[in-house]
């Protein structure tokens, strides 16, 4: 892509209420100057002005790195990345906390991820219930393991789930219970699957350690535990989709439509029912590469499931994604219904894209959230003719900016050696390729690569801004300067925008919108930016007498 | 049905909490720290915590909610965080310059036993505080009490930090006005105004959490109380605490530091409770209740009056903090209605008694629990149905599983605005809540009746 330089933007119309354009470079060195020199000298390597140097060689940033103490950061936790993220959005599991109430209580039912219980035959759903061991400063003192047990048991006697697993909070860790210890125990006691995660939270430097964490327990403990085959000639899991708003519902909607068949989404509208017969899938379709490829790098080695990644969000990435998954195949009759559904869908978004584009168009965007949604919304921008400017991760890694292919270069510091990497091998009996020897060497089929993700500075044009783990105080900045005419991040970001009088989408939670995904979706979000970027709100912010506030005469009312 | 696993038989647990009423003290140091001016709270723990209390706040009052961490990561576990809370302070003084950090602790940071003050030390030693900036800090590990201790801590370490006295009284009270929203606290601050009266409001979250859209946004807000009126409260004549948990360890901290007498009350929700908070005030300050008030009070006095049909016997179940729960059941009592289930999930001693005694005359048996939770409230309502729900957001799954009319009121309130802007406390608050009580009975009525029962004038 050509660079976007201060001459294309004034040839795009880009709306810039600044005077001057400031060079993205500029900018970086004022933010830069406001810091004490050694968060400087960090900063400068997680605020990234990006340049295409070769084909495929774009600049390098510092990523899953430390928060700075007194940063204010998006960040969360290892525990809020485990149990909110991967582990909270399946609805027949009982996911128990021990520690103290907060952690419970604050990712209870707060992520909006929707479930349909209706498609389980038992109906069990304990996603509107919040269960905590509530430890006590007794505990703290004299260890927590025998509550544990009992706090078990009595979720076992009151509720008969199929399953319980238990997460580990800060002071859990410190005072040395063993969850792992206590769940095995429990389990074999019960006879029900009952197992723990050590997510505490001061695990790994941001939520994505506990991805990686709840992403080894499920390997662990609930893959591979049923080896019942469902019926279906295309049959697929798909990994990273947490149903928010009601994504999964509508890409399944379209799946089915392919004759797709999903044999279970990780972990959106999800039972562990599915998650236990994952592995007779043929294909892991990756949607959040940051919280899941863990999953389907073991689920390869150890069956034999060959994944790539794909992209559901915006009707551009949903139909190449569609393509993708049908040329794999390799086979006319998924190929053509492919393009069936893609036509069949096509008008209503091309309506919508035509109806909200000229109010869009040229707008600039900016989006700083998650490890893969920053990457996965700039298509979506992009179809209303915005222009996706800064963009950025709150807990990603260097392969989810620059590409897989830094991995073999990635330095494993301190923080990553004390997240668990399991040792997988072939297994035994189950362990049945889908594709050929030589397919798994090339990582190539059908012209289709595999174990693929070129990352989302690839995506971007030179002369943007790419900030890892952006700052409250960075975020101020670029407010400031470019005046965007919306800015995407999470909850406690919301306000401060808004409050600048610029709209602010949440792309984690939605807002109270969604879905977002697949067509239909687009069409939503379509509408949800033209909706905020065009309110009247904007146009109330200021009162009469504040627009001009000298009165030229005087005006004297007489009556009569 | 949305809590289809829970069952009418209620069966003993000792050691398992489902749906919590309560949550852990760090969110209420946040909160309280957030009423004073120019303030940054401060979390010492990793930064789970803080982005869950930020995250809490934010969605209850949809306003920007700005603190800082100390982010530890497992090696800060191991060694202590001084070398964390040292860098932050640095870091926080130079990028978003506040007046005063206010520092609380979590589970984390106690459980390895990091000593705050001592750090705070080495900071002034290393320069590390600016000239006129200032660091406080409370102790509030997340596994003792509740949210409504971690407010209760704070605003007493506001007192143990910065009141001083001055050699002499001032004809001055201080309101310590509990856990209440800034309407709340607007509307304690206009009474204590009417009654013409000089006073000292902390902590004061009026125009920090309920700002106004400016199209520009300000770290800093313009409300809170300052560290200059901190260190005068202890000079001040005297002290009003309302909410005794929430309130009480302040005022009795200043009353031992500075004597200044005090006076703990509880919330002043509902006629009787806002009479005891005014007569309070008119006999330590000295002055007449103006006309006004008692325009205000008989207005509310009038429509009890007309609408006590409306009220009269109707079952309520409520759940939430103590302080707010106690003056509340007084208020339902005094309109007769009658609130038949009451749970919250800090433990206080004295709560359960309270309660009962407060519903002695009432011609119905209570459930009255502290340190449940709302699952077993749900049972309660299973085995014995109410008219109306009265607690915070998560009471919806109840009310819609149940078809039970519902008023959300306490902490925290994520679906719904008004909390941060119309008053429930003093005579008008009261007449909001009658309103908001009438409104949910009135409505099921008009939903429930027949074609040939609906009435126009109700």
């Amino acid at each position: 892509m050509e660079a976007l330089s201060k001459k294309r933007i004034d040839e795009e119309k880009v709306s810039l209420d600044t005077d001057e354009f400031m060079d993205p470079e500029t900018l970086k060195l004022e933010i830069l100057s406001k810091y004490p020199p050694k968060v400087a000298r960090k900063k400068a390597k997680q605020i990234i002005v990006n340049r295409k140097e070769t084909e495929v060689k774009y600049p390098e940033i510092q990523a899953n790195v430390r928060t700075i103490p007194g940063i204010i950061s998006q960040r969360g936790c290892c525990y809020a990345g485990c149990k909110g993220v991967v582990m909270g959005p399946t609805r027949d599991i009982i996911n128990l906390t021990h520690g103290p109430i907060g952690c419970g209580f604050y990712s209870w039912l707060t992520r909006r991820n929707q479930t349909d219980p209706s498609t389980t035959p038992d109906g069990h759903n304990f996603m509107n219930y919040c269960f905590s061991t509530d430890m006590e400063e007794r505990e703290i003192i004299f260890g927590g393991e025998k509550k544990l047990r009992a706090a078990i048991q009595e979720a076992y006697d009151i509720f008969k789930p199929k399953m319980i697993s238990v997460f580990a909070t800060c002071p859990v860790g410190l005072i040395g219970d063993d969850v792992h210890a206590v769940t095995r125990e429990m389990e074999e006691k019960l006879g029900i699957t009952i197992f723990g995660f050590s997510c505490e939270g001061y695990k790994g430097v941001s939520q994505s350690a506990g991805h990686h964490v709840a992403n080894n327990g499920l390997f662990q403990h609930v893959i591979g535990l049923d080896n019942t085959v469902k019926e279906g000639d295309y049959r697929v899991n798909l990994l990273g989709e947490y149903n928010i708003g009601g994504d999964a519902f509508e890409i399944e909607r379209v799946l089915n439509k392919c004759g797709i068949t999903l044999i279970s989404t990780f972990s959106g509208n999800s039972s562990v029912d599915f998650f236990a017969n994952s592995h007779t899938a043929d294909l892991n379709l990756i949607m959040c590469h940051r919280s899941i490829n863990y999953v389907a790098e073991m689920m390869e080695k150890k069956y034999g499931i060959p994944w790539f990644k794909i992209n559901f969000l915006s009707a551009g990435g949903m139909s190449r994604s569609l393509r993708k998954i049908a040329e794999y195949y390799g086979e006319q009759k998924l190929i053509d219904r492919v393009e069936e559904v893609i036509a069949e869908e096509m008008p209503a978004v091309k309506k919508a894209q035509a109806e909200v584009r000229p109010r869009l168009e040229g707008k600039l965007a900016m989006m700083f959230v998650g490890g893969s949604r920053a990457h996965h919304y700039q298509e979506m921008f992009r179809e209303m003719g915005m222009i996706p400017f800064c963009a950025g991760y709150e807990f990603a890694h260097r392969d989810d900016y620059e590409g897989r292919q830094v991995l073999p270069n990635l330095k494993v510091d301190a923080d990553s050696r004390n997240i668990q990497e399991l040792e997988v091998e072939k297994d035994p009996e189950r362990y049945n390729p889908r594709i050929s020897a030589e397919e798994f060497e090339t990582l190539e089929r059908n012209g289709i690569k595999l174990r693929d993700y070129e990352g989302m500075m690839t995506d971007m044009p030179s002369g943007t801004i790419v900030i890892d783990d952006i700052s409250q105080y960075e975020t101020e900045s670029l407010l400031k300067t470019y005046k965007p005419a919306v800015f995407c991040a999470g909850i406690k970001e919301k306000y401060t925008v808004q409050k600048h009088g610029i709209p602010m989408k949440q792309l984690h939670s939605y807002d109270n919108g969604g879905p977002y995904a697949a067509y239909r979706g687009a069409i939503n979000f379509y509408h949800e930016i033209d909706r905020m970027v065009n309110s009247k709100v904007w146009d109330h912010i200021k009162a009469p007498w504040e627009k001009s506030p000298e009165l030229a005469a005087r005006y004297t009312y007489r009556p009569g | 049905m949305l809590l289809r696993h829970t069952p009418k038989e209620i069966v003993e647990r000792k050691s398992l909490t489902v749906n919590p009423a309560k949550t852990c003290q760090p969110i209420g140091a946040m909160y309280a720290s957030l009423g004073i001016h120019g303030c940054l709270p401060h979390s010492h723990g990793s930064q789970g915590c803080y982005a869950y209390h930020r995250s809490t706040l934010t969605r209850h009052y949809k306003e920007p909610v700005m603190a800082a961490t100390s982010s530890f990561t497992e090696g800060a576990s191991v060694f202590g965080g001084q070398a964390n809370l040292l860098q932050a302070m640095d870091n926080i003084f130079t990028i978003y310059n506040p007046d005063v950090i206010a520092v609380h602790t979590t589970c984390l940071s106690e459980t390895i036993g990091d000593d705050v003050p001592q750090i705070f030390g080495k900071a002034k030693t290393d320069g590390k505080i600016p000239e006129g900036k200032y660091v406080f800090h409370a102790s509030t590990p997340s596994y003792v009490g509740t949210h409504v201790t971690g407010f209760a801590n704070m605003t007493k370490a506001m007192v143990d930090y910065f009141a001083k006295q001055n050699g002499h009284k001032e004809n001055r009270i201080n309101i310590i006005p509990g856990w209440v929203e800034p309407s709340d606290m607007k509307e304690i601050k206009r009474i204590t105004g009417e009654l013409g009266i000089d006073f000292i409001m902390f902590p004061d979250t009026d125009n920090v959490l309920n700002s106004p859209q400016t199209g520009k946004f300000e770290m800093y807000p313009k409300g809170g109380v300052t560290i200059d009126e901190l260190i005068s409260t202890g000079s001040s004549s005297g002290t009003v605490a309302l909410g005794g948990l929430a309130s009480g360890p302040a005022a009795k901290a200043l009353d031992s530091k500075c004597k200044v007498p005090c006076k703990i009350l509880d919330l002043p929700i509902g006629i009787k409770a806002t009479d005891r908070f005014v007569d309070t005030l008119r006999k330590m300050a000295g002055v007449n209740v103006p006309e006004s008030i008692n325009i205000e009070r008989g207005q509310l006095v009038d429509i009890v009056t007309d609408m006590q049909a409306y009220f009269y016997h109707k079952k309520v179940a409520l759940v939430g903090d103590p302080d707010q729960l106690v003056a509340l059941t007084e208020f339902l009592v005094s309109i007769d209605m009658m609130p038949i289930h009451i749970l919250t999930g800090t433990k206080d001693k004295k709560f359960e008694k309270k309660i009962l005694s407060l519903t002695e005359e009432m011609p119905h048996d209570v459930n009255v629990k502290s340190g449940g939770d709302m699952y077993l409230f749900h049972q309660w309502v299973k085995n014995e149905p109410v008219d109306l729900l009265i607690g915070n957001s998560y009471v919806k799954y109840i009310a819609r599983d149940e078809d039970i009319p519902f008023i959300r009121y306490g902490f925290p309130i994520l679906d719904r605005i008004g909390h941060s802007y119309f008053p429930m406390v003093c005579y008008r608050g009261a007449m909001r809540f009658l309103e908001k009580i009438l409104d949910a009975l009135m409505n099921r009525i008009d939903r429930d009746s027949s074609e040939i029962e609906f009435d126009l004038v109700m």
